[in-house]
């Protein structure tokens, strides 16, 4: 393997290397330093004469006497089935102590998109014991299914509770959870670390760490090794792999440094125009092949930057995942766990999974005429506030009356609690009860009859 | 110029965009990159660099592989097998890509959009002698239900029939020759982006029957005309979208999903192979084309892909058929215009788009339109737009250029969806400039009724809209009788009449003589309820009336009639004796 020192210009993330001799586009580069320390990089752009090259670690230490070798070919990620237990760094190296992984294979972490003909339908119901979840934003396996939420407000809680008891229920197939850090802090890699052992969940699961401290730039890579993890174990050893990516706004911010430090034409708010393109093409990772038994299902961790909805971060990925959970302040405030607000709230796959023959008929209408009654109770909230509880009707002060209950009964709920969706379900009914029987139009009359609680009691 | 050199070298690969030397090529010339024979299109010619934008992912390519280039531009097949067929957005069929790479899109696979070895019975309505000219049937195929008219090519001379065969032939088979010598097989190709000629664009004036309520009832569109439904995400494009391609009344669908969910598209072809169409019983998979480019699938294919679809639409267009094209997104289509203007280094426009956004979004719409075939039949293509404003904002470039030009606007908002109203169309931001071309229409097939009670349902919901700002102020109990009867009849519009559930079997297809009947039961209530107040029956007793109450189940029973005829006379009998009792 030829070695150059033409490096011409070093500029944030990017090295110029001059050569004689093609390289590929995403090619592998090993840069090795005066001190015979290596780094890796990968070729962003390639020509004639020049190659930019973007290095995952820090520049610091490269310079003209720097040595560049190109490996002739694209980033690979050795896999094998001994991964599940292992904790590696964000570029894929071991950070337990423990030995090198023994590569099955090695893969292209780029990942090829799954075609569309040769896609699964997800429709099976995975049950996560949050009410909030499964009875109005049902998970499926196959999905990707993202939580936005803000800075300071529990999301780690909430994944770390999903991936805890996260089921299909009556189905015992082997499941693991592929966990992918970007940028997380180093109490927050001990909360999880500490969760994964304490449930003995760390057997069934690859953990990659990219701590704050570490390169911004291997933050792109982190995500892309966790996947092709995930596809590997899914679709080739048969499991039915959980995927949780957190952070996902870190992962953006080095995506608008390598931007900027290559002085691309920047889109909206500093980040790159190919952005939507680039996190598609981790968030599609995601879903079921025909003929095969595994599945990935992805529960990406994204904070709004000032819990900004419209955000170029969030509302990218809302355009590209199934749905989102939107976790709120103002519940957080309020003492609600988890404070997951219901009304932006949305799983797309949901009516694939749901209803006869999956969890239970009356599941979709019971969703939709809580929706609706907790959003009219939130609007009054805004009347009461002017016009004082007095000036309202009997109706409108039922509404108000219920979503205090829902946020309450509904939506709190402990962070080992566990519900069933029958008992989500009933709970449901519990609430809608106190709603006069005609208001409930989302619901038709059968349904009413069959299992509203008036009804029910009388049939016992 | 002729081409001489086909064959160059790559000089760069930066991403989708590389370029290359050596090379004669012309704008668009679709070429073959690399050893792996990637496909890609000649977009800028600067100096001696060929600038190509290819079609495949471009990791490992270097500079020094060959490039060659075809010389023709970037073209479909056109001919029987495209109905039922899934492609990308390039034309290669998904099903075909499964069997020859596997689960996964690989590349440097090339495969043609039409199978070439089956054969398809071909039946002429033209004889020996018959003078044609472009565009004139002259033979069927059965293909699915559909009868798929073989036309002679819009690029042929005019001519005598010499001989004309029947019996079963492959698409590449002569089954027609001309005088002057044109052979004409039952396939042709046709370069995406020039639109197919017509004899003359028509005034559209029969609307587009979607089963959807509040399309169908507030704010209709036209065989032939333009819609967009931009909303942020989560409002309800794509079932929006879905639900039109499923019961829109055209008889040919094309249903882009450009840059959409892989999941979302497998839905939709799980789903349409079982559903039927409403009208023959069909599945509906038998009329339907579909291009499935998904997000992460290359962005160049992308930008290609709604060329693709809109080409295979005016094809059938052509034979006398009414096309509705549904494109889920255009944002994502626009954004792939974007990416690859910034590789190009194009001074960029509004919000980094190119300069020619406006250009493009235009020259799309435009190639909609009720027709006079070259065969001189009528034919349609309707052009349904989805698009993805970032954040919801309605004043993006792509939202803003995309409203210069389309006549239907269907305003999805978030907060109704964030209230389970579905769909979740806002009726006041919304609307539709082909009502007044469309009144004929519902006169003469719907009822004399229709234009005046839709144009009352209108001016309740303004009504209303106007009220509930009061109502936020002072509550609805200060309301006077007469308003708070209003607001009465609106919530029954908005909830009836507006919301569908897309989910349900029997509501998600409502017919317009269902839709006039709900919409002619409401209005007798408030007519009723108007002459009680006047008779002095308090308000209480009106908004409570009980009968009104099974209104809204009426949307989940087939056999409708008989039930909404006994509400109507309970409504009628409970105010009788509410007047009597006042």
């Amino acid at each position: 393997m030829k070695e150059y020192r033409t490096i011409t210009q070093v500029a944030g993330p990017l090295v110029f290397v001059e050569k004689t001799e093609p390289v590929g586009y995403q090619e592998l580069v090993n840069l090795v330093l005066a001190d015979g320390s290596e780094k890796r990089g990968q070729v962003l752009d390639t020509s004639d004469d020049i190659v930019v090259v973007q290095v995952f670690e820090t520049t610091t230490g490269i310079g003209k006497d720097t040595g560049v070798r190109f490996t002739g070919e694209t980033i690979k990620m050795p896999v094998g089935k001994d991964m599940l237990g292992r904790i590696l760094s964000g570029a894929g190296k071991p950070k337990d102590g423990g030995p090198d992984i023994v590569p099955e294979k090695r893969l292209e972490i780029t990942g090829a998109a799954i075609n569309p003909w040769a896609r699964g339908s997800p429709r099976q119901f995975i049950q996560t014991g949050i009410s909030t979840i499964d009875l109005t934003n049902t998970l499926v396996r196959g999905q990707k299914l993202p939580i936005f939420s803000g800075s300071g407000l529990p999301h780690n809680e909430i994944a770390l509770q999903i991936a805890r008891q996260a089921k299909v229920p009556g189905s015992d197939e082997q499941f693991a959870v592929v966990f992918a850090a970007m940028g997380i802090t180093k109490e927050e890699e001990n909360q999880f670390m500490a969760e994964f052992e304490r449930t003995g969940a760390l057997e069934h699961a690859v953990v990659f760490l990219n701590l704050a401290d570490d390169p911004a730039v291997e933050r792109i890579i982190t995500p892309r090794l966790a996947l092709t993890t995930a596809e590997y174990l899914a679709f080739e050893l048969d499991y039915h792999v959980l995927v949780i990516l957190t952070d996902m706004t870190n992962y953006c911010e080095a995506l608008r440094q390598i931007g900027a430090a290559r002085e691309e034409v920047p889109g909206r708010r500093g980040y790159p125009g190919y952005m939507y393109t680039d996190l598609a093409s981790l968030y599609e990772r995601a879903g079921i092949i025909k003929g095969k038994k595994g599945s990935v299902t992805q529960l990406s961790i994204l904070t709004m930057p000032g819990d900004d909805i419209t955000h170029p971060i969030p509302d990218l990925s809302g355009y590209i995942t199934e749905g989102q959970i939107v976790v709120n302040r103002d519940l957080h405030r309020k003492g609600i766990y988890p404070p997951i607000n219901v009304l932006p709230s949305l799983s797309r796959l949901m009516n694939l999974g749901i209803g006869k023959g999956f969890t239970r008929e009356d599941h979709k209408k019971v969703s939709d005429q809580l929706y609706a009654g907790y959003a009219e109770g939130v609007d009054l909230r805004g009347l009461v506030a002017i016009v004082g509880k007095d000036a309202l009707s009997e109706r409108d002060r039922g509404f108000l009356e219920f979503a205090e209950m829902f946020e309450n009964r509904f939506v709190r709920q402990g962070k080992d609690e566990d519900r069933t969706i029958e008992e989500s379900l009933d709970l449901g009914w519990d609430l809608l009860k106190d709603i006069p029987e005609e208001q409930l139009v989302r619901i038709d009359r059968e349904l009413i009859q069959k299992y509203h609680p008036k009804y029910r009691k009388k049939a016992e | 110029m002729e081409v001489k050199r086909t064959k160059g070298v790559l000089k760069r690969i930066a991403g989708p965009v590389v370029t290359a030397v050596n090379l004669d090529a012309h704008m668009y010339d679709v070429v073959k990159v690399g050893d792996e024979q990637l496909m890609g299109e000649v977009i800028k010619i600067k100096g001696e660099d060929i600038i190509i934008q290819v079609y495949e992912d471009t990791s490992g390519i270097k500079p020094g592989e060959p490039v060659e280039n075809t010389g023709l531009s970037l073209s479909v097949e056109l001919g029987p097998g495209l109905l039922t067929s899934i492609y990308d957005g390039i034309q290669r069929p998904l099903e075909v890509l499964v069997e020859k790479m596997g689960n996964f899109i690989e590349r440097g696979v090339t495969a043609p959009g039409l199978s070439h070895d089956k054969k398809w019975e071909f039946k002429p309505v033209k004889k020996a002698g018959d003078m044609v000219t472009p565009g004139t049937i002259i033979g069927e195929v059965q293909e699915t239900n559909i009868v798929h008219k073989i036309m002679i090519p819009p690029y042929c001379d005019a001519g005598k029939i010499k001989d004309i065969k029947s019996g079963s032939f492959t698409i590449d088979e002569i089954v027609c020759t001309l005088d002057n010598g044109a052979e004409i097989a039952m396939m042709h190709k046709w370069p995406v982006r020039i639109p197919r000629p017509v004899t003359e664009k028509l005034n559209p004036d029969i609307p587009l029957i979607t089963g959807q309520r509040i399309l169908d009832g507030l704010f209709p569109v036209a065989k032939g005309g333009t819609a967009a439904i931009p909303g942020p995400f989560g409002s309800g494009k794509t079932v929006t979208q879905q639900a039109l391609a499923k019961w829109s009344d055209a008889e040919i669908v094309v249903y882009i999903g450009c840059g959409e969910r892989g999941n979302e598209m497998t839905e939709v072809l799980t789903e349409f192979p079982e559903l039927e169409d409403p009208k023959t019983g069909r599945p509906l998979m038998e009329r339907t084309v579909l291009i499935a480019n998904t997000s992460n699938m290359p962005v160049a294919a992308r930008e290609a892909s709604v060329y693709t679809g809109i080409t295979i639409a005016e094809y059938f267009r052509d034979m006398g058929y009414d096309v509705s094209l549904m494109a889920d997104s255009t944002s994502r289509w626009a954004e792939a215009m974007r990416e690859i203007s910034s590789r190009l280094e194009e001074m960029p426009g509004e919000e980094g788009y190119p300069a020619y956004l406006a250009a493009r979004l235009s020259e799309f719409y435009e190639r909609a339109g009720r027709v006079n075939t070259l065969n001189k039949d009528f034919g349609s293509v309707t052009v349904i737009g989805a698009v993805s404003p970032p954040g919801g904002d309605f004043s993006e470039p792509v939202t803003q250029n995309t409203l210069r030009i389309v006549k239907c606007f269907w305003a999805l908002d978030a907060k109704l969806s964030q209230r389970r109203h579905f769909p979740a169309i806002n009726w006041l931001n919304s609307y539709s400039l082909y009502l007044d071309t469309l009144s004929q229409y519902y006169d003469e097939n719907v009822s004399p009724e229709w234009n005046p009670l839709r144009t009352w349902a209108m001016e309740v919901l303004q009504k209303e809209a106007e009220l509930q700002e009061i109502v936020q102020l002072v509550g609805s109990d200060a309301l006077p009788d007469e308003e708070q009867v209003t607001i009465e009849v609106a919530r029954m519009l908005r909830e009836i009449f507006l919301q569908q559930n897309a989910f349900d079997p029997v509501d998600t297809y409502c017919d317009m003589t269902k839709q006039f009947d709900i919409l002619k039961a409401i209005r007798f209530y408030s007519d009723q309820a108007y002459a009680a107040l006047k008779a002095g029956v308090i308000t209480s007793q009106i908004t409570g009336l009980k009968a009104k109450n099974d209104l809204p189940q009426i949307k989940y029973v087939k056999e409708y009639k008989p039930e909404i005829e006994r509400i109507v006379k309970t409504m009628e009998s409970e105010f009788t004796k509410l007047r009597e009792a006042a």
